[in-house]
């Protein structure tokens, strides 16, 4: 608020070389979108106009019409119905591998003789591509939601541990020290200095987390369900409803990014301006 | 400086070794230190770098194991470091708090006090400012507050106006000075800079090389009556005390440079 107000001050008395440099900055910013929103459009527009003249086949290109037309019907291909379940999935993984993540990066920086024994283990389980582990986690937790519940939390779960961890140890040392000075015990510096300190790494890591979960619970569904757009891709593609496939991904472009955003808006809330 | 015939002893230190226990062997850091602090008094302790300054503070501090000798500490003791290390996610008045937080001492009484030094040293409309829109003077004299709000009877600085560019130290040492001796603080404080011990102090300690022992120990007396950091630097008598120091200092470090050629 209270910058809010300065800047407007300050916005009255500028010089009129101030206000030139300022109008430049917004007009290049306008330029940029202006050009990125017009790619979209041409893209959209000949991949129509090419499919409507015959030049490439619709039949396995699709068209944005019937695209956008599948996308109206939401209800008639049960689209709806596979949006919810892959989001519920991507939640319920990403909630659990954020979590249990957090949980697990804490106990190893709490413990240095547990961080070392779990170091090369670790190493080589982010090493490993988890989609390999797909049809073992089927085999022992059963083909369905769990399956792919488990396959989000296989792929964000190193990761999350790593980087949290990363973030932790890397704590400013001095800060730490002066925190011992007041006999803190480990517990303190942890709530009162290096968890505060981390609200960034841990911001960061979240955006990160959402885009691995989504490919987990896709890769999953891909592999076992009977349902989610990872399912409907799949059985589009193998009935050449190529309609159905390009509107399921856009659909996911969507989800995907509007959950990216509502991270970004919550880091906003939490961070605020305080600095 | 001190009048108090009877002046009382807050810190005895005896015969104080610490060696440290690296993968390449053993590093002995200090060898039978000895002095004491009286209650009201400023001890500079000055010496060559790494000859093991902070170690004995971090030793007085409890925060690191002696590994010989006998330690008096009479009260509570306060620490300040180079670094304000002002955590910038808190508002000053809940950056000063920080240390009654962690001690479980967060009491009406204790945060009336805190409000009052905040007061007292300019610092009171601020409190709802964060780090970031503060001074590098102001923050240091934050960090002082933070630290006198556990109400030390002793604090320890380690270089703690280093960080700070010249003029703000002037400055801050002069505030710093004034505030500790209103309180009626007494204080020991690790420094690299021996005008900046001089100014302050009513005795320097002199370590030399590690492992570091006592060398010398200078009484500093000005004869003046309202003595502040900054006022004894104009007295003559304060080159006279540098040169000595200074040229003292000079010899350990060629001794190093000796022993370092052989």
């Amino acid at each position: 608020m209270t910058k809010r107000k300065k800047r407007k001050i300050e916005n009255e008395l500028v010089s009129e070389d101030r206000k030139k440099y300022l109008k430049r900055i917004k007009i290049n910013k306008t330029k940029v979108f202006v050009t990125q929103i017009s790619i979209a459009i041409a893209f959209i527009v000949i991949w129509e106009v090419l499919a409507r003249m015959g030049k490439i086949d619709s039949f396995i290109t699709s068209q944005p019409s019937r695209i956008l037309e599948t996308f109206l019907n939401l209800s008639s291909n049960d689209l709806l119905e596979h949006l919810r379940i892959t989001c519920t999935e991507t939640l319920v993984g990403f909630l659990l591998g954020t979590g249990l993540g957090i949980i697990i990066a804490i106990i190893l920086w709490l413990s240095p003789f547990i961080s070392k024994v779990a170091q090369p283990f670790l190493v080589i389980l982010n090493a490993l591509p988890k989609t390999a582990l797909g049809p073992v986690i089927i085999i022992w937790v059963g083909a369905g939601m769990p399956a792919i519940i488990v396959m989000a939390l296989a792929i964000s779960l190193i990761v999350t541990i790593l980087d949290i961890l990363n973030g932790l140890m890397n704590t400013d040392k001095e800060k730490i020290r002066m925190c011992e000075t007041f006999n803190a015990n480990k517990l303190q510096i942890l709530t009162k200095i290096v968890i505060p300190a981390n609200i960034s790494t841990l911001f960061n890591t979240l955006k990160v987390n959402i885009g691995l979960s989504l490919v987990g619970v896709i890769t999953g569904e891909f592999l076992v369900s009977k349902g989610g757009l990872g399912y409907l891709i799949v059985y589009g593609g193998q009935v050449f409803k190529l309609d159905l496939v390009m509107t399921s991904v856009i659909i996911l472009a969507i989800v995907a990014a509007l959950m990216y955003e509502s991270i970004t808006i919550l880091e906003k809330i939490i961070v605020k301006t305080k600095q | 400086m001190n009048n108090l015939n009877v002046s009382k002893k807050v810190l005895e230190l005896k015969n104080i070794c610490k060696t440290y226990q690296a993968k390449n062997g053993e590093i002995e850091a200090l060898k039978n230190i000895n002095f004491n602090v009286n209650e009201g008094e400023f001890v500079s302790i000055i010496g060559p770098s790494g000859c093991g300054k902070s170690t004995l503070l971090s030793i007085i501090a409890g925060l690191e194991p002696k590994t010989k000798g006998d330690m008096y500490i009479d009260g509570k003791i306060g620490y300040m470091l180079q670094k304000d290390n002002l955590l910038e996610w808190r508002t000053i008045y809940k950056n000063v708090l920080l240390g009654l937080e962690i001690k479980k001492n967060l009491t009406e009484e204790n945060k009336n006090y805190v409000i009052e030094l905040l007061k007292k040293y300019g610092l009171y409309e601020f409190k709802d400012k964060y780090p970031m829109q503060l001074s590098g003077g102001m923050r240091q004299r934050v960090a002082l507050i933070r630290t006198l709000a556990i109400r030390p009877n002793i604090l320890l600085l380690d270089e703690a106006f280093s960080a700070l560019d010249y003029q703000t130290r002037l400055m801050v040492t002069e505030d710093i000075y004034k505030i500790l001796k209103q309180e009626g603080i007494t204080a020991i404080m690790v420094t690299h800079d021996i005008s900046e011990a001089i100014s302050m102090s009513d005795r320097v300690v002199v370590l030399g090389q590690r492992p570091a022992t006592v060398k010398n120990i200078y009484t500093i007396d000005f004869e003046m009556d309202n003595r502040t950091p900054l006022n004894c630097r104009e007295n003559p008598k304060f080159s006279k005390y540098f040169n000595i120091m200074w040229k003292e200092l000079e010899e350990y470090d060629k001794e190093e440079e000796k022993k370092d050629r052989k």
